[in-house]
Protein backbone atom coordinates (compact mmCIF):
# COMPACT_ATOMS: atom_id res chain seq x y z
CA UNK A 1 0.00 0.00 0.00
CA UNK A 2 1.20 3.59 -0.99
CA UNK A 3 1.72 6.21 1.48
CA UNK A 4 -1.43 7.97 2.75
CA UNK A 5 -1.69 11.80 2.99
CA UNK A 6 -4.19 13.89 3.90
CA UNK A 7 -3.80 17.82 3.47
CA UNK A 8 -4.67 20.44 6.55
CA UNK A 9 -6.25 23.10 5.76
CA UNK A 10 -6.30 25.96 9.02
CA UNK A 11 -7.30 29.29 9.58
CA UNK A 12 -6.06 32.04 12.20
CA UNK A 13 -4.22 29.11 13.87
CA UNK A 14 -7.02 26.43 14.03
CA UNK A 15 -7.09 23.48 11.80
CA UNK A 16 -10.29 23.12 9.89
CA UNK A 17 -12.98 20.90 10.59
CA UNK A 18 -12.34 18.80 7.65
CA UNK A 19 -8.97 17.56 9.35
CA UNK A 20 -10.50 15.11 11.40
CA UNK A 21 -13.63 14.02 8.91
CA UNK A 22 -9.92 13.47 6.28
CA UNK A 23 -8.29 11.27 8.74
CA UNK A 24 -11.91 9.03 8.92
CA UNK A 25 -11.62 9.20 5.20
CA UNK A 26 -8.16 7.92 5.04
CA UNK A 27 -8.43 5.52 7.77
CA UNK A 28 -10.95 3.32 5.73
CA UNK A 29 -8.64 3.53 2.58
CA UNK A 30 -5.62 2.82 4.55
CA UNK A 31 -6.72 -0.42 6.09
CA UNK A 32 -4.25 -0.09 8.81
CA UNK A 33 -1.60 1.81 7.28
CA UNK A 34 -0.27 4.92 9.03
CA UNK A 35 -1.93 8.53 7.76
CA UNK A 36 0.53 11.61 7.40
CA UNK A 37 -1.06 14.75 7.85
CA UNK A 38 0.58 17.54 5.91
CA UNK A 39 0.44 20.70 6.95
CA UNK A 40 1.80 24.23 4.97
CA UNK A 41 2.28 27.35 6.48
CA UNK A 42 4.47 29.75 8.40
CA UNK A 43 4.92 31.12 11.92
CA UNK A 44 3.16 30.34 15.39
CA UNK A 45 -0.12 29.73 13.48
CA UNK A 46 1.65 26.42 11.09
CA UNK A 47 2.96 25.63 15.02
CA UNK A 48 -0.26 26.26 16.59
CA UNK A 49 -2.33 23.68 13.56
CA UNK A 50 0.56 20.94 13.64
CA UNK A 51 0.36 20.63 18.00
CA UNK A 52 -3.31 20.27 17.19
CA UNK A 53 -3.34 17.53 14.66
CA UNK A 54 -0.64 15.47 16.08
CA UNK A 55 -3.65 14.27 18.12
CA UNK A 56 -5.31 12.60 15.29
CA UNK A 57 -2.26 11.92 13.20
CA UNK A 58 0.34 9.39 13.86
CA UNK A 59 2.86 11.83 11.66
CA UNK A 60 2.64 15.47 10.79
CA UNK A 61 4.67 16.89 8.29
CA UNK A 62 5.61 20.62 8.71
CA UNK A 63 6.16 22.62 5.64
CA UNK A 64 7.15 26.31 6.23
CA UNK A 65 8.15 28.77 3.89
CA UNK A 66 6.86 32.60 4.12
CA UNK A 67 5.16 31.24 0.25
CA UNK A 68 3.36 29.54 2.17
CA UNK A 69 1.65 31.51 4.66
CA UNK A 70 -1.60 32.00 2.21
CA UNK A 71 -2.70 28.94 1.00
CA UNK A 72 -2.16 30.05 -3.17
CA UNK A 73 -2.79 26.45 -4.51
CA UNK A 74 -0.07 26.90 -7.06
CA UNK A 75 2.47 27.11 -4.50
CA UNK A 76 1.22 24.43 -2.66
CA UNK A 77 1.09 22.48 -5.37
CA UNK A 78 5.13 22.81 -6.23
CA UNK A 79 5.40 22.22 -2.48
CA UNK A 80 3.56 18.99 -2.50
CA UNK A 81 5.31 17.79 -6.01
CA UNK A 82 8.67 18.28 -4.17
CA UNK A 83 8.02 16.68 -1.36
CA UNK A 84 5.20 13.82 -1.17
CA UNK A 85 7.05 10.32 -2.95
CA UNK A 86 6.29 8.65 -5.99
CA UNK A 87 2.92 6.68 -5.73
CA UNK A 88 1.16 8.58 -2.72
CA UNK A 89 -2.01 9.33 -1.96
CA UNK A 90 -3.28 12.53 -0.96
CA UNK A 91 -6.67 13.18 0.07
CA UNK A 92 -7.84 16.95 -0.03
CA UNK A 93 -11.31 18.54 1.01
CA UNK A 94 -13.22 19.38 -2.06
CA UNK A 95 -13.84 23.24 -1.17
CA UNK A 96 -12.65 26.12 -2.67
CA UNK A 97 -9.12 25.13 -2.50
CA UNK A 98 -8.75 21.81 -2.84
CA UNK A 99 -11.27 21.99 -5.89
CA UNK A 100 -8.23 24.97 -6.85
CA UNK A 101 -5.34 22.55 -6.07
CA UNK A 102 -6.50 18.50 -6.51
CA UNK A 103 -7.02 18.45 -10.25
CA UNK A 104 -3.47 20.32 -11.48
CA UNK A 105 -1.65 18.41 -8.77
CA UNK A 106 -2.83 15.08 -9.48
CA UNK A 107 -1.38 15.70 -13.46
CA UNK A 108 1.64 16.69 -11.70
CA UNK A 109 1.97 13.51 -9.26
CA UNK A 110 1.11 11.46 -12.76
CA UNK A 111 -1.82 10.07 -10.27
CA UNK A 112 -5.71 9.83 -10.39
CA UNK A 113 -8.09 12.17 -9.92
CA UNK A 114 -11.09 11.82 -7.82
CA UNK A 115 -13.39 15.13 -7.17
CA UNK A 116 -16.11 15.61 -4.98
CA UNK A 117 -16.39 11.86 -3.09
CA UNK A 118 -19.18 11.60 -0.84
CA UNK A 119 -18.30 8.51 0.50
CA UNK A 120 -15.89 5.39 0.26
CA UNK A 121 -17.82 2.20 -0.89
CA UNK A 122 -14.89 -0.86 -1.09
CA UNK A 123 -11.39 -1.13 -1.10
CA UNK A 124 -10.00 -4.25 -3.09
CA UNK A 125 -6.67 -4.07 -3.43
CA UNK A 126 -5.33 -0.94 -5.51
CA UNK A 127 -8.65 -0.47 -6.31
CA UNK A 128 -11.46 2.27 -4.54
CA UNK A 129 -15.07 1.88 -5.29
CA UNK A 130 -16.26 5.81 -4.39
CA UNK A 131 -19.31 7.46 -4.45
CA UNK A 132 -19.88 10.56 -6.29
CA UNK A 133 -22.97 12.60 -7.09
CA UNK A 134 -23.71 14.38 -10.68
CA UNK A 135 -26.40 16.27 -12.13
CA UNK A 136 -26.69 18.69 -9.35
CA UNK A 137 -26.77 15.89 -6.75
CA UNK A 138 -29.81 14.34 -8.61
CA UNK A 139 -28.27 11.18 -8.67
CA UNK A 140 -25.05 9.00 -7.55
CA UNK A 141 -22.71 6.82 -9.03
CA UNK A 142 -20.27 3.95 -8.15
CA UNK A 143 -16.64 5.07 -9.88
CA UNK A 144 -13.75 3.08 -9.54
CA UNK A 145 -9.94 4.45 -9.52
CA UNK A 146 -6.94 2.48 -9.33
CA UNK A 147 -4.89 4.14 -6.96
CA UNK A 148 -1.76 1.95 -7.53
CA UNK A 149 0.06 4.84 -9.12
CA UNK A 150 -1.11 7.53 -6.87
CA UNK A 151 -4.02 9.48 -6.44
CA UNK A 152 -5.87 12.78 -5.37
CA UNK A 153 -9.13 12.60 -3.85
CA UNK A 154 -11.38 15.43 -2.90
CA UNK A 155 -13.48 14.26 -0.39
CA UNK A 156 -16.70 16.78 0.25
CA UNK A 157 -16.41 18.03 3.82
CA UNK A 158 -19.18 17.33 6.50
CA UNK A 159 -19.75 13.73 4.95
CA UNK A 160 -17.46 12.09 7.07
CA UNK A 161 -17.93 11.39 10.66
CA UNK A 162 -14.67 13.25 12.44
CA UNK A 163 -11.94 10.91 13.52
CA UNK A 164 -12.12 11.13 17.25
CA UNK A 165 -9.56 13.05 18.77
CA UNK A 166 -6.52 12.32 20.88
CA UNK A 167 -6.15 9.23 19.40
CA UNK A 168 -2.85 9.11 18.39
CA UNK A 169 0.45 11.32 19.78
CA UNK A 170 1.95 11.91 16.32
CA UNK A 171 5.45 12.84 15.52
CA UNK A 172 5.93 16.10 14.03
CA UNK A 173 8.77 16.18 11.35
CA UNK A 174 10.13 19.36 9.98
CA UNK A 175 9.81 18.76 6.26
CA UNK A 176 10.51 22.52 5.32
CA UNK A 177 14.35 21.71 4.45
CA UNK A 178 13.41 19.82 1.34
CA UNK A 179 11.73 22.62 -0.25
CA UNK A 180 12.79 23.61 -3.78
CA UNK A 181 12.06 26.81 -5.99
CA UNK A 182 8.14 27.83 -5.00
CA UNK A 183 8.16 31.01 -7.63
CA UNK A 184 4.81 30.79 -8.90
CA UNK A 185 2.70 32.65 -12.13
CA UNK A 186 0.04 33.87 -9.89
CA UNK A 187 0.20 35.56 -6.69
CA UNK A 188 -1.96 36.21 -3.91
CA UNK A 189 -3.28 40.00 -3.16
CA UNK A 190 -6.24 39.71 -0.66
CA UNK A 191 -9.27 38.38 0.60
CA UNK A 192 -12.26 40.79 -0.07
CA UNK A 193 -14.65 40.53 2.61
CA UNK A 194 -18.46 39.91 1.91
CA UNK A 195 -20.31 42.46 1.54
CA UNK A 196 -22.97 43.15 4.74
CA UNK A 197 -26.89 43.60 3.83
CA UNK A 198 -29.33 45.08 5.52
CA UNK A 199 -30.67 41.96 7.25
CA UNK A 200 -28.67 39.83 8.90
CA UNK A 201 -30.15 36.12 7.78
CA UNK A 202 -27.54 34.50 9.72
CA UNK A 203 -29.07 35.85 13.25
CA UNK A 204 -32.98 34.93 11.50
CA UNK A 205 -35.03 32.66 13.64
CA UNK A 206 -37.43 32.02 10.36
CA UNK A 207 -36.26 31.81 7.36
CA UNK A 208 -37.78 31.86 3.38
CA UNK A 209 -35.41 30.93 0.78
CA UNK A 210 -36.40 31.11 -2.73
CA UNK A 211 -34.25 29.63 -5.74
CA UNK A 212 -34.97 28.52 -9.21
CA UNK A 213 -38.28 27.84 -8.94
CA UNK A 214 -39.06 31.64 -8.59
CA UNK A 215 -38.59 31.72 -12.34
CA UNK A 216 -38.55 35.14 -13.24
CA UNK A 217 -37.74 38.37 -11.49
CA UNK A 218 -41.30 39.64 -10.88
CA UNK A 219 -42.53 36.79 -9.07
CA UNK A 220 -39.39 37.99 -5.94
CA UNK A 221 -43.10 39.97 -5.20
CA UNK A 222 -45.00 37.07 -3.85
CA UNK A 223 -41.48 35.49 -1.49
CA UNK A 224 -41.62 39.30 -0.12
CA UNK A 225 -45.57 39.41 0.51
CA UNK A 226 -45.27 35.63 2.20
CA UNK A 227 -42.14 35.97 3.64
CA UNK A 228 -43.80 39.51 5.61
CA UNK A 229 -46.84 37.63 6.27
CA UNK A 230 -45.16 35.07 8.00
CA UNK A 231 -43.13 37.32 9.95
CA UNK A 232 -39.64 35.77 8.19
CA UNK A 233 -36.72 37.08 6.35
CA UNK A 234 -36.16 36.63 2.91
CA UNK A 235 -32.89 34.47 1.77
CA UNK A 236 -32.33 32.53 -1.16
CA UNK A 237 -30.20 30.22 -3.31
CA UNK A 238 -27.15 31.06 -5.92
CA UNK A 239 -29.27 30.94 -9.01
CA UNK A 240 -31.12 34.09 -7.67
CA UNK A 241 -28.23 36.22 -6.85
CA UNK A 242 -26.61 35.34 -10.17
CA UNK A 243 -29.28 36.55 -11.56
CA UNK A 244 -28.91 39.52 -9.34
CA UNK A 245 -32.49 39.12 -8.23
CA UNK A 246 -31.50 39.56 -4.87
CA UNK A 247 -28.16 40.32 -2.93
CA UNK A 248 -25.52 38.53 -2.07
CA UNK A 249 -25.88 38.75 1.42
CA UNK A 250 -29.30 36.60 1.58
CA UNK A 251 -27.02 33.88 -0.01
CA UNK A 252 -27.44 30.66 1.85
CA UNK A 253 -24.77 28.30 1.15
CA UNK A 254 -21.17 27.67 1.45
CA UNK A 255 -20.52 30.43 -0.99
CA UNK A 256 -22.52 32.26 0.79
CA UNK A 257 -23.78 32.65 4.35
CA UNK A 258 -24.44 29.68 6.82
CA UNK A 259 -27.66 30.44 8.89
CA UNK A 260 -28.89 28.75 11.68
CA UNK A 261 -32.34 29.10 11.91
CA UNK A 262 -35.47 27.26 13.58
CA UNK A 263 -37.36 26.72 10.50
CA UNK A 264 -36.16 26.79 6.87
CA UNK A 265 -38.73 27.32 4.10
CA UNK A 266 -37.22 25.81 0.89
CA UNK A 267 -39.47 27.31 -2.06
CA UNK A 268 -37.93 25.91 -5.64
CA UNK A 269 -34.81 24.86 -4.10
CA UNK A 270 -33.49 21.16 -5.28
CA UNK A 271 -30.78 21.34 -2.76
CA UNK A 272 -27.40 21.23 -4.27
CA UNK A 273 -25.06 20.29 -1.50
CA UNK A 274 -23.49 24.01 -1.97
CA UNK A 275 -26.85 25.46 -0.55
CA UNK A 276 -27.50 22.43 2.25
CA UNK A 277 -24.16 23.68 3.42
CA UNK A 278 -24.88 26.63 4.58
CA UNK A 279 -27.82 25.47 6.75
CA UNK A 280 -26.41 24.55 10.11
CA UNK A 281 -28.30 23.63 13.29
CA UNK A 282 -30.66 21.20 12.26
CA UNK A 283 -33.80 23.54 11.79
CA UNK A 284 -37.55 22.46 11.08
CA UNK A 285 -37.11 22.43 7.27
CA UNK A 286 -40.03 22.21 4.94
CA UNK A 287 -39.33 21.87 0.98
CA UNK A 288 -41.82 22.99 -1.35
CA UNK A 289 -40.48 21.71 -5.25
CA UNK A 290 -42.23 21.23 -8.52
CA UNK A 291 -39.75 17.84 -8.99
CA UNK A 292 -41.16 14.96 -6.95
CA UNK A 293 -37.11 13.75 -7.23
CA UNK A 294 -35.25 16.91 -6.08
CA UNK A 295 -32.74 16.04 -3.54
CA UNK A 296 -34.31 18.78 -0.73
CA UNK A 297 -36.79 15.80 0.00
CA UNK A 298 -34.15 13.70 1.63
CA UNK A 299 -33.21 16.30 3.68
CA UNK A 300 -36.39 18.27 4.33
CA UNK A 301 -38.66 17.38 7.28
CA UNK A 302 -41.87 17.97 5.49
CA UNK A 303 -42.17 18.32 1.48
CA UNK A 304 -44.80 19.49 -0.86
CA UNK A 305 -44.77 18.73 -4.45
CA UNK A 306 -45.99 22.01 -6.33
CA UNK A 307 -45.05 24.65 -7.88
CA UNK A 308 -44.75 27.39 -5.69
CA UNK A 309 -46.12 30.22 -7.83
CA UNK A 310 -49.10 28.93 -6.97
CA UNK A 311 -48.95 27.61 -3.54
CA UNK A 312 -46.97 30.68 -1.95
CA UNK A 313 -49.49 32.73 -2.66
CA UNK A 314 -52.56 30.37 -1.24
CA UNK A 315 -49.83 30.05 1.90
CA UNK A 316 -49.99 34.63 2.05
CA UNK A 317 -53.52 34.60 1.68
CA UNK A 318 -54.54 32.05 4.36
CA UNK A 319 -52.11 33.35 7.03
CA UNK A 320 -53.10 37.42 6.78
CA UNK A 321 -57.05 35.68 7.20
CA UNK A 322 -56.17 33.58 10.00
CA UNK B 1 -5.80 38.76 -26.73
CA UNK B 2 -6.75 35.45 -28.32
CA UNK B 3 -9.11 33.79 -26.05
CA UNK B 4 -10.14 30.00 -26.51
CA UNK B 5 -13.78 28.82 -24.40
CA UNK B 6 -14.08 25.07 -23.44
CA UNK B 7 -17.60 24.25 -24.03
CA UNK B 8 -19.69 21.08 -22.95
CA UNK B 9 -22.99 19.64 -24.05
CA UNK B 10 -25.22 18.88 -21.05
CA UNK B 11 -28.57 17.48 -20.30
CA UNK B 12 -30.18 20.65 -18.82
CA UNK B 13 -30.15 19.41 -14.71
CA UNK B 14 -33.05 22.31 -14.32
CA UNK B 15 -35.12 20.73 -17.26
CA UNK B 16 -35.36 17.33 -16.59
CA UNK B 17 -36.29 14.58 -14.17
CA UNK B 18 -33.43 12.17 -14.25
CA UNK B 19 -34.32 7.93 -14.80
CA UNK B 20 -32.11 5.27 -14.73
CA UNK B 21 -31.72 2.91 -17.35
CA UNK B 22 -32.80 -0.85 -16.79
CA UNK B 23 -29.28 -2.12 -15.71
CA UNK B 24 -28.16 1.01 -14.12
CA UNK B 25 -25.50 1.72 -16.38
CA UNK B 26 -26.63 5.41 -17.31
CA UNK B 27 -29.76 7.58 -17.50
CA UNK B 28 -32.49 7.54 -19.86
CA UNK B 29 -31.04 9.51 -22.47
CA UNK B 30 -33.86 9.64 -25.00
CA UNK B 31 -36.21 12.18 -23.91
CA UNK B 32 -33.28 14.34 -21.99
CA UNK B 33 -33.55 18.40 -22.90
CA UNK B 34 -29.86 19.11 -23.59
CA UNK B 35 -28.43 22.73 -23.70
CA UNK B 36 -24.88 24.06 -23.15
CA UNK B 37 -23.24 23.54 -19.43
CA UNK B 38 -24.48 26.95 -17.96
CA UNK B 39 -20.87 27.53 -16.07
CA UNK B 40 -19.65 27.29 -19.70
CA UNK B 41 -22.11 30.24 -21.05
CA UNK B 42 -20.87 32.09 -18.53
CA UNK B 43 -17.09 32.16 -19.72
CA UNK B 44 -18.22 32.99 -23.57
CA UNK B 45 -19.98 35.54 -22.39
CA UNK B 46 -16.50 36.57 -20.31
CA UNK B 47 -14.46 36.40 -23.42
CA UNK B 48 -16.59 38.38 -25.57
CA UNK B 49 -16.65 41.47 -22.72
CA UNK B 50 -13.04 40.64 -22.63
CA UNK B 51 -12.90 41.31 -26.86
CA UNK B 52 -15.04 43.83 -26.45
CA UNK B 53 -12.58 46.10 -24.49
CA UNK B 54 -9.51 45.35 -25.66
CA UNK B 55 -9.49 43.63 -28.78
CA UNK B 56 -9.05 39.92 -30.28
CA UNK B 57 -10.77 37.07 -30.76
CA UNK B 58 -12.68 34.21 -28.94
CA UNK B 59 -12.56 30.85 -30.19
CA UNK B 60 -15.17 27.82 -28.46
CA UNK B 61 -14.31 24.15 -28.81
CA UNK B 62 -15.96 21.10 -27.75
CA UNK B 63 -15.42 17.81 -27.42
CA UNK B 64 -18.19 15.88 -28.34
CA UNK B 65 -19.95 14.16 -31.35
CA UNK B 66 -22.10 15.97 -33.78
CA UNK B 67 -25.01 17.08 -31.51
CA UNK B 68 -22.45 19.04 -30.26
CA UNK B 69 -22.20 21.40 -32.71
CA UNK B 70 -25.89 23.28 -32.05
CA UNK B 71 -24.02 24.38 -28.95
CA UNK B 72 -21.15 25.62 -30.56
CA UNK B 73 -23.16 27.55 -32.98
CA UNK B 74 -25.17 29.06 -29.81
CA UNK B 75 -22.09 30.64 -28.63
CA UNK B 76 -21.03 31.55 -32.03
CA UNK B 77 -24.12 33.47 -32.27
CA UNK B 78 -23.62 35.04 -28.76
CA UNK B 79 -20.60 36.41 -30.65
CA UNK B 80 -17.95 33.97 -30.17
CA UNK B 81 -15.69 34.39 -33.60
CA UNK B 82 -14.66 30.47 -34.38
CA UNK B 83 -16.36 27.03 -33.06
CA UNK B 84 -13.87 23.87 -33.70
CA UNK B 85 -15.58 20.47 -32.65
CA UNK B 86 -12.87 17.64 -31.47
CA UNK B 87 -14.90 14.28 -32.20
CA UNK B 88 -13.57 10.74 -32.77
CA UNK B 89 -14.99 7.60 -31.51
CA UNK B 90 -11.84 6.97 -29.45
CA UNK B 91 -12.72 9.96 -27.29
CA UNK B 92 -15.88 7.95 -25.88
CA UNK B 93 -15.53 7.43 -21.83
CA UNK B 94 -12.79 9.30 -21.50
CA UNK B 95 -12.09 10.66 -17.69
CA UNK B 96 -11.53 14.33 -17.01
CA UNK B 97 -7.81 13.64 -17.56
CA UNK B 98 -8.27 11.91 -21.14
CA UNK B 99 -10.83 15.16 -21.76
CA UNK B 100 -8.19 17.15 -21.02
CA UNK B 101 -5.46 15.52 -22.97
CA UNK B 102 -7.37 15.94 -26.29
CA UNK B 103 -8.48 19.92 -25.34
CA UNK B 104 -4.76 20.01 -24.76
CA UNK B 105 -4.08 18.97 -28.58
CA UNK B 106 -6.65 21.54 -29.68
CA UNK B 107 -4.64 24.15 -27.53
CA UNK B 108 -1.38 23.54 -29.29
CA UNK B 109 -2.69 23.58 -32.84
CA UNK B 110 -3.22 27.59 -32.02
CA UNK B 111 -2.12 30.60 -29.84
CA UNK B 112 -4.12 31.30 -26.91
CA UNK B 113 -3.47 33.76 -24.34
CA UNK B 114 -5.97 33.14 -22.24
CA UNK B 115 -8.32 30.10 -21.78
CA UNK B 116 -11.76 29.42 -20.18
CA UNK B 117 -13.77 26.77 -18.93
CA UNK B 118 -16.90 26.47 -16.71
CA UNK B 119 -15.82 25.80 -13.20
CA UNK B 120 -17.92 22.77 -13.64
CA UNK B 121 -20.69 20.47 -15.23
CA UNK B 122 -22.96 18.07 -15.20
CA UNK B 123 -20.56 15.37 -13.90
CA UNK B 124 -19.98 17.87 -11.01
CA UNK B 125 -15.91 17.47 -10.81
CA UNK B 126 -14.68 20.93 -11.89
CA UNK B 127 -11.46 19.24 -12.66
CA UNK B 128 -10.97 19.49 -16.54
CA UNK B 129 -9.24 23.36 -16.49
CA UNK B 130 -7.03 22.59 -13.79
CA UNK B 131 -5.58 19.51 -15.64
CA UNK B 132 -5.60 21.41 -18.93
CA UNK B 133 -3.22 24.11 -17.23
CA UNK B 134 -1.23 21.60 -15.84
CA UNK B 135 -0.40 20.02 -18.89
CA UNK B 136 0.10 22.97 -20.85
CA UNK B 137 2.18 24.17 -17.57
CA UNK B 138 0.33 27.24 -17.38
CA UNK B 139 -0.72 29.33 -14.36
CA UNK B 140 -4.67 28.37 -13.05
CA UNK B 141 -7.04 30.09 -11.19
CA UNK B 142 -10.47 28.10 -10.15
CA UNK B 143 -14.12 29.91 -9.54
CA UNK B 144 -13.16 33.15 -11.31
CA UNK B 145 -15.96 36.00 -10.33
CA UNK B 146 -14.06 39.17 -11.88
CA UNK B 147 -11.29 39.60 -14.51
CA UNK B 148 -9.48 43.01 -14.83
CA UNK B 149 -6.81 43.17 -18.20
CA UNK B 150 -4.30 44.85 -16.02
CA UNK B 151 -1.90 44.82 -19.29
CA UNK B 152 -0.59 42.25 -21.86
CA UNK B 153 1.02 39.93 -19.32
CA UNK B 154 -1.11 39.67 -16.80
CA UNK B 155 -4.58 39.99 -15.38
CA UNK B 156 -6.22 40.67 -12.09
CA UNK B 157 -8.28 37.93 -11.12
CA UNK B 158 -11.38 37.43 -8.22
CA UNK B 159 -11.86 34.08 -6.83
CA UNK B 160 -14.74 32.84 -4.75
CA UNK B 161 -13.72 31.27 -1.70
CA UNK B 162 -15.98 30.08 1.35
CA UNK B 163 -18.37 32.62 3.11
CA UNK B 164 -19.37 35.29 0.30
CA UNK B 165 -16.06 36.59 0.87
CA UNK B 166 -13.31 37.02 -2.49
CA UNK B 167 -10.04 36.02 -3.23
CA UNK B 168 -8.02 38.75 -5.20
CA UNK B 169 -4.74 37.07 -7.25
CA UNK B 170 -2.69 38.50 -10.08
CA UNK B 171 -1.75 35.95 -12.77
CA UNK B 172 0.37 35.88 -15.75
CA UNK B 173 -1.09 35.18 -19.18
CA UNK B 174 -1.15 32.96 -21.17
CA UNK B 175 -3.32 31.54 -18.37
CA UNK B 176 -6.52 28.72 -17.88
CA UNK B 177 -9.14 30.31 -15.81
CA UNK B 178 -12.36 28.62 -14.84
CA UNK B 179 -15.26 30.25 -14.60
CA UNK B 180 -17.70 30.50 -11.57
CA UNK B 181 -21.94 31.68 -12.59
CA UNK B 182 -22.78 35.28 -11.87
CA UNK B 183 -19.47 36.81 -12.92
CA UNK B 184 -21.50 38.79 -15.74
CA UNK B 185 -25.26 38.67 -17.63
CA UNK B 186 -25.12 35.88 -20.58
CA UNK B 187 -26.95 37.81 -23.72
CA UNK B 188 -29.75 36.37 -24.92
CA UNK B 189 -29.39 34.21 -27.67
CA UNK B 190 -32.40 34.22 -30.84
CA UNK B 191 -33.25 32.47 -33.24
CA UNK B 192 -31.95 35.04 -35.71
CA UNK B 193 -28.60 34.87 -34.45
CA UNK B 194 -28.48 31.09 -34.42
CA UNK B 195 -29.69 31.65 -38.16
CA UNK B 196 -27.15 34.16 -38.54
CA UNK B 197 -24.32 31.29 -37.79
CA UNK B 198 -26.34 28.72 -39.44
CA UNK B 199 -23.87 27.82 -42.32
CA UNK B 200 -20.68 28.95 -40.54
CA UNK B 201 -18.26 25.93 -40.89
CA UNK B 202 -16.77 24.14 -38.21
CA UNK B 203 -13.42 22.25 -38.23
CA UNK B 204 -13.54 19.07 -37.01
CA UNK B 205 -10.55 17.38 -35.44
CA UNK B 206 -10.27 13.96 -34.82
CA UNK B 207 -7.24 12.15 -32.46
CA UNK B 208 -4.95 11.68 -35.89
CA UNK B 209 -5.55 15.71 -36.27
CA UNK B 210 -4.21 16.04 -32.85
CA UNK B 211 -1.73 13.68 -32.44
CA UNK B 212 -3.20 11.63 -29.74
CA UNK B 213 -2.51 8.40 -29.25
CA UNK B 214 -5.44 5.91 -28.37
CA UNK B 215 -4.20 4.77 -25.25
CA UNK B 216 -4.03 8.19 -24.03
CA UNK B 217 -7.88 9.16 -23.85
CA UNK B 218 -11.35 6.93 -24.03
CA UNK B 219 -11.87 4.18 -22.37
CA UNK B 220 -8.46 2.48 -21.94
CA UNK B 221 -7.16 5.77 -21.17
CA UNK B 222 -9.18 6.50 -18.12
CA UNK B 223 -7.92 5.36 -14.49
CA UNK B 224 -11.16 6.56 -12.94
CA UNK B 225 -14.40 4.57 -14.70
CA UNK B 226 -18.16 5.44 -13.59
CA UNK B 227 -19.74 1.78 -13.10
CA UNK B 228 -23.25 2.84 -12.69
CA UNK B 229 -26.22 5.15 -11.38
CA UNK B 230 -28.02 4.75 -8.69
CA UNK B 231 -30.92 7.09 -6.94
CA UNK B 232 -29.04 8.51 -3.50
CA UNK B 233 -30.81 7.81 0.23
CA UNK B 234 -29.07 10.88 1.62
CA UNK B 235 -31.11 11.43 4.45
CA UNK B 236 -34.37 10.04 6.07
CA UNK B 237 -36.46 12.01 3.47
CA UNK B 238 -39.41 14.45 4.32
CA UNK B 239 -43.37 13.52 4.89
CA UNK B 240 -44.67 14.49 2.21
CA UNK B 241 -48.24 16.79 2.46
CA UNK B 242 -50.54 15.64 0.13
CA UNK B 243 -54.30 16.94 -0.76
CA UNK B 244 -55.72 20.00 -2.03
CA UNK B 245 -53.94 22.97 -2.44
CA UNK B 246 -56.29 24.49 0.48
CA UNK B 247 -55.49 20.84 3.06
CA UNK B 248 -51.48 21.19 2.01
CA UNK B 249 -51.43 24.75 2.78
CA UNK B 250 -54.04 24.07 6.56
CA UNK B 251 -51.03 21.18 7.00
CA UNK B 252 -48.53 23.71 6.57
CA UNK B 253 -49.69 26.39 8.54
CA UNK B 254 -50.38 24.41 11.46
CA UNK B 255 -46.95 22.82 11.58
CA UNK B 256 -45.12 26.07 11.13
CA UNK B 257 -47.08 27.24 14.11
CA UNK B 258 -46.15 24.38 16.09
CA UNK B 259 -42.95 25.17 15.14
CA UNK B 260 -42.69 28.58 15.50
CA UNK B 261 -42.47 29.50 12.30
CA UNK B 262 -45.66 32.17 12.23
CA UNK B 263 -45.10 34.80 14.07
Amino acid sequence: MARIFAYITHKGGVADDTALELAAAAAQIADGTAVTAVVTGSGAELEAVCAAVAAAYPEVWKVESPALAYPNAEVVRKALVQLLPAGSVLLLPHDTFGMDLGPGLAIKMDAAFVADVVAVAAVEGTTLKLIRQEFSGQLSTHVSCDIAAGAVLNIRPGVCKPMADGAAAGQIVDKSGELGDLSAGRQFLEVVAAEVGDVDITKSDVLLSVGRGIEDEENIEMAVELAEAMGADLACSRPIVDAKWLEKSRQVGTSGLTVKPKVYLAMGISGSFQHLGGVKGSPFMVAVNKNPKAPIFQFADVGIVADILELMPELTKKIKSA
Amino acid sequence: MEILVCVKRVPDTAENEFTINADGSDIDRDDLVYSVNEWDNYAVEEAIQIVDRVGGKVTVVAVGDEDSEEVLRREMAMGANDGLLLADPAFADSDGRGIATILKGAVEKGTYDLILTGAQSDSGAGQVGGMLAAMLDIPYASLVDSIEVVDDQSLKIGREIEGGNREMNSIQLPCLLSIQTGINEPRYVGIRGIRKVASVEIPVLGSAELGIGGAAVGSAGARVKRLDYFVPVLGAGAEMLEGSTEEIVDKLIELLKAKGGLK
